[in-house]
């Protein structure tokens, strides 16, 4: 990255080399050794490219027969693509969550594993252009997005400005991440000029992906399901549940599989802000079922569909009430003081796991296909994924965990020996 | 806190028998990259369906005149080798001082649906799907909430406890569809009609999401029409065969009506229930019908303001 390559001081002591050529080098042993490992690492690797590897066929097929194959239609035009989308920009802003007690709070514990957060981010934002990139029904055309070549609608667009925070977003982690690291290799300590604004930047930034991914979807006024101003608030409250809840128990494994230390003390902190964060999203899911329900009126159709299925059409309750059950039975397993005991880990790695796929469900089928049924002219057409839609999403995932576990490689000699930062 | 000594080494340890192990991982490396190719294998055959001159194509506002000859040239072309139909594609500019508006009497439709069928065959719809870009709605008489209409209504026509509601685009004079596009593959003309670049839209169906009135249309095929079927009368931003991937939309027949012709939908009619027309022209029909009529439009609260509008006797 060029922001890194300008580093000052090149003639420091051990500066002797110049960063055109010592930041490659940095690259290429942090891929070496993030290529390095046991035979369970290898096999993690080998299967995730396996399922890489499917999904990309899956894509190339729905590139050439046409998204046909997808079960999508013009009255459910988005479905399980973008409903991921929009829950990983979801994980990626949450990934923030570590960032905030670091150093807005001077939490020293949490200053020596805050990288783990930035790279899930990294790991996330890929993630979420790659599912973009999968819904494009003429994905040869990408080059239209760009500005300057192509033609870019902007600021009028939602879609346009998600695209530029997100990318920013990904490029000011790809920043921080990169600088902490490099000097880690150098051997020198990091320069805060040169990464806590962009820090404190990234803070700001997480709220404004997914804020901005919000009003993609509430600034339509033609569907009522979206078009609630609670829905941004409602985003950011699900992200600081799923993205703590990622990477507590990206630390449990952590700590489990390479002996570094430190790490109990983050999990704690994490854990508190769940036990806020998964009620406040709570409140919020409710205060808009009262109005929804209770006002009652057109508007109700989309969410009793969702809930109670509409004129005998039912194939979102069976996904609703699991993400329901989930998210209720995570928050009272969060609410219990003895969640923290180090023997109830295995309790609060599957609370995680729970609150997670609670909010994945319900940021994605859960959010964006009732905005679709019944569809502006009131018809009912159901979705279910298809097949391939599965293929392709599978892959996206292999993907980013790969990204994520080769990332979080790169960082553990850090992670092992914290240097004062 | 570290030592200065400590944290100058550098962190990341040397690796034995570097070339070996180098060897292996380049062995894996290779096949990986091996493995991709055979993966997405497909890729390639959809790319030998596109050529580069596609590809490279600008947006429509902005090829000179030269250029756009080639498109439409090359787009001729494609439809013969596609379809095997000869086809003439025109580049029909909005007339100055036009502004196009519709109406439907409601008291007349008697949902019979010839409009729908018309629609199919004029914008050379897809066979397979049986596409048009016009809903009609069996609505219970006494409501006009759009949630107790059927799409999808069979047997004799008109019920008597019924009324008809065609829905089709309503060429927005503030069009959602339009705000939301990434790229500006849509826009409105001089003339009110709301259009799509074919060879812009990328198919992120974000239009599809905003419209309020289930107006656009996405090919998720490659569309198909007999060689015998096509509508050889096609323009650039209308009924010329559209790709696949990319989304459409009614046009108000803008390959007729920019030549003074009525919307295919209307000759359709039976019931001589739709009215178009210029509505800057003070003796049309459609002004009179305006001026004199109790009109009202779909969703007003949306903000919309379609250029569409229903009346009762
Ligand atoms: S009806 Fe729909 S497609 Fe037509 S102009 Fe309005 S928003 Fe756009
Ligand atoms: S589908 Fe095409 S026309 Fe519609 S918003 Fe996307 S790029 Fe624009």
């Amino acid at each position: 990255m060029s922001s890194i390559t300008t580093t000052p001081q090149p003639n420091e002591p051990n500066g002797k080399q110049s960063h055109i050529t010592s930041y490659p080098k940095f690259i290429g042993r942090s891929l070496w050794l993030a290529t390095e490992g046991s035979f369970a690492f290898y096999a993690w690797m080998t299967m995730l490219t396996a399922l890489f590897l499917v999904g990309a066929n899956a894509w190339a097929n729905q590139v050439a027969g046409g998204m046909i194959a997808t079960n999508m239609t013009d009255q459910v035009s988005w479905g399980l693509y973008i409903a991921n989308f929009t829950f990983m920009v979801g994980l990626a802003a949450g990934g923030v969550m570590m960032v905030i007690p670091a150093y807005l709070y001077h939490d020293r514990k949490m200053h020596d594993v805050v990288i783990i957060g930035e790279l899930l981010a990294i790991a996330a934002i890929v993630m979420c252009l790659m599912f973009v990139v999968a819904d494009l029904g003429r994905p040869d055309r990408f080059w239209h997005m760009l500005p300057i070549v192509g033609k870019f609608n902007w600021p009028i667009s939602m879609l346009t400005w998600d695209v530029i925070v997100l990318n920013g977003y990904l490029l000011l982690n790809l920043h921080i991440c990169g600088y902490l690291l490099y000097m880690r290799f150098l051997g020198r300590k990091p320069n805060p000029t040169w990464y806590i604004p962009f820090v404190m930047l990234s803070i700001v930034w997480a709220i404004s992906i997914h804020t901005v991914t919000a009003f993609l979807y509430c600034g339509l006024g033609g569907r009522p399901f979206w078009n609630t101003a609670l829905l941004a608030p409602r985003f950011l409250a699900s992200a600081f549940v799923s993205g703590p809840a990622f990477i507590i128990v990206s630390m449990v494994l952590i700590k489990r599989l390479t002996g570094v230390g430190g790490l109990d003390q983050p999990i704690a902190t994490l854990t508190k802000i769940i036990r806020v964060t998964i009620l406040i999203n709570l409140l919020m899911v409710a205060s808009e079922l009262f109005t929804e329900f209770y006002t009652g009126g057109s508007h109700v159709s989309a969410a009793k569909y969702l809930f109670f299925g509409l004129h005998g059409k039912t194939a979102l309750v069976p996904w609703t009430w699991t993400a329901i059950g989930l998210n209720v039975t995570a928050a009272l397993l969060f609410l219990w003081p003895g969640l923290l005991r180090l023997r109830w880990r295995p309790l609060l790695v599957t609370a995680c796991l729970m609150a997670f796929v609670g909010a994945w469900i319900e940021k994605g089928m859960g959010l964006i296909i009732p905005g679709f049924v019944p569809s502006t002219l009131h018809e009912i057409v159901e979705y279910v994924p298809s097949q391939l839609e599965w293929k392709v999403t599978v892959g996206i995932w292999a993907f980013g965990l790969m990204v994520f576990t080769v990332a979080l490689k790169t960082a553990l000699p850090t992670l092992k020996h914290p240097a004062e930062h | 806190m570290t030592t200065t000594e400590n944290a100058r080494k550098p962190s990341l340890p040397i690796v034995e028998n570097f070339t070996r192990r180098a060897a292996v991982k380049g062995g894996f490396a290779t096949l990986g990259a091996a493995a991709f190719v055979a993966a997405v294998s497909p890729l390639r055959q959809a790319a030998e369906d596109k050529s580069a001159a596609e590809f490279m194509q600008q947006h429509y506002t902005e090829l000179s005149p030269q250029q756009k000859a080639d498109v439409i040239a090359r787009l001729e072309a494609e439809a013969k080798e596609n379809y095997g139909a000869d086809v003439t594609i025109a580049d029909d500019r909005p007339i100055p001082g036009t502004k196009f508006v519709y109406a439907i009497n409601l008291s007349v439709c008697n949902g019979n649906g010839k409009c729908v069928e018309a629609c199919h065959k004029e914008n050379n719809h897809d066979r397979d799907t049986n596409q048009s870009y016009i809903r009609v709605l069996e609505m219970p008489k006494g409501t006009m909430d759009m949630e107790k209409g059927n799409t999808t209504y069979t047997g004799a026509v008109p019920q008597d406890d019924k009324f008809y509601l065609p829905v089709q685009c309503q060429q927005c004079d503030e069009p959602p569809c339009v705000d939301v596009c990434p790229v500006k593959a849509t826009w409105k003309e001089e003339d009110g009609i709301v259009v799509v670049d074919y060879n812009w839209c990328i198919g992120c169906r974000y239009c599809e999401a905003a419209c309020p009135y289930h107006a656009r249309r996405f090919n998720w095929k490659k569309p198909e029409v007999p060689a015998d079927e096509v509508n050889p009368d096609q323009s650039y931003l209308s009924n010329r065969i559209r790709p696949v991937g990319v989304v459409e939309k009614c046009t108000y027949c803008l390959h007729r009506t920019r030549r003074g012709k009525l919307p295919a939908c209307l000759e359709a009619c039976p019931t001589g229930a739709r009215v178009f027309g210029n509505i800057l022209d003070k003796d049309s029909n459609i002004r009179w019908i305006l001026e004199n009529k109790r009109v009202y439009i779909l969703k007003e609260e949306l903000g919309t303001k379609p250029a569409f509008f229903y009346y009762f006797d």
